[in-house]
């Protein structure tokens, strides 16, 4: 098969901070560095990109050193945090922005549905909307006259054709924008995020007609989404990017697996050293969080899981609070519980020591992580972390029937059968 | 495995492109976005209007009434003897398509940053359509000059028109490139720092009194003969002159102000197109 896309060490450089009086004598530095054939002063390369902690520079590197390839006809996913560069990526693709090193080198036209119903005009009817949104996504008059039927059944909004659009609904103005995009005619089609709007129906009707176009007309899609199960339904392959740079690059299951478990920061927690720098803050302050298969080496539907937290409390008589929250990979809370460390306002300071079981036969096997919640008197919070743990129940291979049960929990249920003739 | 024949690729998008280069393929393959707009840019102007498009005439007819009031009859700025309304109309239709060309295009990537930083398209499709509809505005505004002046032959002014008037098309592709190269110019610049529209926002109504357009050219020299140059650097003045008198049969013409204004007319159209290259491609990163 042929390659539709090839994209070579691309970069591409955001300057942050506000652009004002300070900017214009940075660009007259540029420009002397540009005339004495210099670098540019003021791009580092080579720095991540973490949106969470502070650089060294005010230029950021939303793209870094990115390359791989893409098939004719593939379903490319591609996935990764916000901010890991995911929306640049299609925007260099999409022909929006260029970068700042690199290149990209395409085969055929290229259509980008990066937010449906751009160049809309709220004055113009449906009619009209659609001739001109057409023509701005690169398609000529005639291929749109040709398709005007199909693209006003496909909407759904027949009726309010010949309506100004400021009349319609947000959904329906979805429907109809979306319904443009659809029928445009190119080889390579890039998608982001528009899955989120509509109502279910439309959305079922747009995830079918983009694995139409994918597998059936023989385009190729690249698809920028969070919803994992749409990337799984709809692609093939799968590329994960993390700060800018493309950590991981396989078929779409694989990579969705891959993100999953890396959005988990640790599976075993320790601190090392002093007490001031350990998570926390002025009132409490984690030291340790531990989880182990309750028998075995690894954690498994029947294993059950031990949990050990050990923290240092600073915040002296209340009734202190410890919550967990455990998460799957779906975002999907599977419970919510607290345990009270203290009940008569009697907290202290020192080191608290908390252990539990989570029973065997309980969890599914997927991804988990655990949010913590330190409160007072069960009402505020004192210290809280997202995903400050994440570890994995693995799935039991029991023969043939070895693939994964759906459901958020995986339960072992006393069954009691009895007949009668 | 090693590629025999090196991969033709369709695009290649890489960190710089040409500066002179003006896709002018792509353009014309996107000719119909570029008349979609224009229509776009004509009826979203009078939607939802009772007078619709009479909206057209009504804005320059109440101008120079308000000229023929205030500077030639309150002022007494002599017009050349030539009819007053008629002198007004020629001046202000073709100062009001230089000047709306040129605050149009000074704000077009502020203004489509929705669609531009959404979707590609050659970028220059968005400065071309607002000359082009601010053309048909243009050519409106022209078929009142015309009524205007049967008008006024029909009650017996001495109008001669003479072989000056062929320079029209001329004319009007000069204020459409210097609306264009200003316009494109001042946004190129106005993506990264807003301060140069506040100067176009004020900057373009007084640069109409350093045209000649509420005077004729003949009377500044004769009043201010030490700074009349200031009006004759100005390269609309001689376009508006050569208007005048081709049309109307007085004004102040002559070949070398009407070439001086040429050359400023090419070389602000092609220093526009080059500034207007180099921002295009990265300007959603900072408008």
């Amino acid at each position: 098969m042929s390659k539709a896309i090839k994209v070579e060490n691309l970069s591409k450089a955001y300057q942050l901070g506000d652009f004002g009086t300070g900017t214009i004598s940075r660009d007259l530095e540029r420009f002397w560095a540009h005339l004495r054939g210099k670098e540019d002063p003021f791009l580092k390369i080579g720095e991540v990109n973490d949106r969470t902690i502070k650089g060294e520079s005010d230029v950021v590197w939303s793209l870094n050193n990115i390359n791989f390839e893409v098939e004719q006809g593939d379903a490319v996913g591609i996935i990764g945090r916000n901010g890991a560069g995911k929306s640049t990526l299609l925007k260099i693709l999409s022909r929006v922005t260029s970068p700042t090193t690199g290149s990209v080198k395409l085969k055929g036209r290229i259509a980008s549905l990066l937010e449906v119903g751009t160049g809309f005009h709220p004055e113009l009817s449906g009619r009209e909307n659609i001739y001109l949104n057409g023509a701005i996504l690169g398609m000529r008059k005639a291929e749109i006259r040709q398709k005007f039927d199909e693209i006003v059944s496909f909407s759904g909004v027949e009726r309010y054709i010949d309506t100004p659009v400021k009349r319609y609904s947000s959904g329906m103005y979805v429907r109809l924008a979306f319904a443009v995009a659809a029928h445009l005619e190119s080889e390579i089609l890039i998608v982001d995020e528009v899955l989120a709007v509509g109502d279910a129906e439309f959305q079922k009707k747009c995830l079918g007609k983009m694995g139409q176009v994918s597998m059936n007309e023989g385009r190729t899609v690249l698809f920028v989404s969070h919803n994992m199960a749409a990337v799984k339904t709809l692609c093939n392959r799968g590329i994960v990017l993390a700060n800018g740079q493309l950590i991981y690059e396989n078929k779409q299951l694989e990579a969705v697996g891959f993100y999953q478990t890396n959005n988990n920061t640790r599976s075993t927690f320790e601190h090392q050293g002093d007490l001031t720098s350990a998570p926390g803050n002025e009132n409490i302050k984690v030291l340790k969080f531990v989880i182990r298969p309750l028998t075995g080496d690894s954690i498994s539907i029947s294993t059950g899981i031990s949990l050990e937290m050990i923290f240092f409390n600073q915040k002296t008589g209340i009734n202190l609070d410890a919550t967990f929250e455990l998460k799957n990979s779906d975002e999907i809370p599977v419970f919510h519980n607290g345990v009270l460390i203290s009940t008569n306002n009697d907290s202290k300071t020192g080191f608290y020591t908390v252990k539990c079981t989570i029973p065997p036969n309980l969890l599914n096997a997927g991804n988990y992580s655990f949010k913590l919640i330190f409160g007072e008197n069960q009402r505020y919070q004192l210290f809280g972390a997202d995903d400050f743990i994440g570890f994995e129940v693995e799935n039991e291979s029991k023969g043939s029937n070895s693939a994964l049960a759906p459901g958020v929990i995986h339960p072992k249920l006393d069954f009691d059968i009895s007949y009668q003739a | 495995m090693t590629d025999l024949h090196p991969e033709k690729w369709d695009i290649e998008i890489n960190a710089k492109g040409s500066l002179l280069d003006l896709k002018l393929k792509e353009v014309w393959h996107y000719r119909d976005l570029l008349v979609l707009l224009v229509r776009r840019d004509f009826i979203s102007f009078y939607k939802q209007t009772i007078l619709g498009p009479v909206w057209f005439f009504i804005q320059p007819v109440i101008t120079i009434l308000f000229y023929t009031l205030i500077f030639g009859n309150l002022a007494g700025i002599p017009v050349d003897g030539l009819p007053k309304p008629l002198f007004y109309l020629a001046g202000t239709i073709i100062w009001n398509y230089f000047a709306d060309c040129l605050n149009k295009t000074s704000t077009v990537f502020k203004d489509n940053a929705g669609i531009l930083g959404k979707v590609y398209f050659p970028r220059l499709i968005m400065p071309l359509s607002i000359v082009l509809s601010n053309l048909i505005r243009f050519a409106v505004q022209f078929l009142l000059f015309i009524i205007l002046y049967i008008i006024f032959i029909l009650k017996g002014e001495h109008i001669i028109p003479n072989i000056a008037a062929l320079l029209l098309p001329l004319l009007i592709i000069m204020i459409a490139s210097l609306g264009l190269g200003l316009g494109m110019i001042i946004s190129a610049v106005t993506t990264k720092y807003r301060d140069i529209a506040f100067i176009v926002a004020f900057g373009v109504p007084l640069l109409m009194y350093a045209t000649t357009v509420i005077y004729p050219l003949s009377v500044a020299q004769a009043k201010y003969p030490k700074y009349s140059w200031l009006i004759k650097f100005n390269p609309i003045t001689a376009i508006i002159e050569t208007f005048r008198y081709g049309c109307l049969g007085k004004g102040s013409f002559n070949w070398e102000l009407l070439a001086y204004s040429i050359v400023s007319t090419i070389v602000i159209l092609l220093t526009g197109i080059v500034i207007f290259n180099k921002v295009e491609k990265t300007f959603v990163d900072t408008v």
